[in-house]
């Protein structure tokens, strides 16, 4: 390989690197939004338990 | 088919910028004729060049979407902005590590401070990466996207005087390829830069979509926690 060959390598493992380290940065985001949300429907599941109870509680007072 | 495209732009622009980086890179290293001038190290052009065009377009993206919302006053255009600079600025770093590349073994140099066109495009990078700082420094609302907005629109000015640097002002090592007579370079030559142009644009706006779609799931996320928390 000549000089100017590993240079232009260079150049284009440069290109390449930065959209592989975007993927990775991506994907670590991804997972950090899969488990926002599965927290987030673990609170809405547990709130609508929450709300059934009370309305059963009602129901059985009234 | 195009009822596909329509409702998948990310995925849509992704295999779009695929193909044609893939095109770009077979015409570079196995059609396109060696320079007789600067040799094999002239393949850096058909990479450096067009991630350097990008790299305005996103920053005139993202100043244009700054007017809109200075002008429409709508919150979702201060995110558009925010994000087309994002995506600017990893071209305009990717530019100055390709043309630093370039300039080793054009020039002998990693850097040459003489030349207004490399300072000017460093002067506007950096300017750009101070927009995050500008940023993050206010509280998320009204004032934060204004105050990005009107700092987006000033950095766009320093994109014509960054391109047209070596035009007005002269240049001791940078060339110009593109003069008021046209591109200097060959038919096959221009061809290439073209579809490695295009190429890097598909690429730019995929990222753009695909970064957009995240921020915009985080802000809704962000308000779903509130909702439910309340």
């Amino acid at each position: 390989m000549t000089t100017a060959e590993k240079y232009v390598t260079a150049a284009y493992a440069v290109f390449l690197a930065v959209l592989l380290l975007y993927i990775v940065i991506y994907s670590f985001r991804i997972a950090r939004l899969q488990r926002e949300v599965a927290e987030l429907a673990e609170l809405a599941a547990s709130r609508a338990e929450g709300e059934a109870r009370q309305e059963a509680e009602r129901a059985r007072v009234g | 088919m195009s009822t596909w495209l329509r409702n998948r732009p990310g995925p849509a622009l992704s295999l779009c910028a695929l193909a044609l980086l893939l095109a770009a890179g077979a015409l570079t290293f196995f059609w396109v004729p060696i320079d007789a001038d600067q040799g094999f190290s002239q393949k850096i052009f058909y990479l450096h060049v067009p991630i350097a065009l990008t790299s305005y377009a996103c920053f005139g993206w993202g100043a244009w979407k700054a007017l809109r919302l200075l002008w429409k006053g709508e919150s979702r255009y201060d995110l558009e902005s925010y994000t087309a600079i994002h995506i600017g600025v990893m071209f305009a770093l990717m530019t100055l590590v390709t043309g630093s590349i370039w300039g080793k073994i054009s020039w002998g140099v990693w850097w040459s401070w003489g030349e207004r066109q490399l300072v000017v495009f460093l002067i506007l990078t950096l300017f750009y990466c101070a927009y995050f700082m500008l940023r993050y420094s206010i509280e998320a609302g009204p004032r934060r996207e204004r105050t990005s907005a009107v700092y987006a629109l000033f950095g766009v000015v320093l994109i014509p005087i960054s391109f047209l640097a070596i035009r007005i002002l002269g240049t001791i090592l940078h060339p110009a390829v593109f003069t008021r007579e046209g591109p200097q370079m060959s038919g096959s030559m221009f061809f290439t830069f073209l579809v490695s142009l295009a190429g890097m644009v598909a690429l730019a706006f995929a990222l753009y979509q695909t970064e957009l779609a995240g921020k915009r799931l985080d802000v809704r996320l962000r308000e779903l926690r509130r909702v439910l928390a309340s």
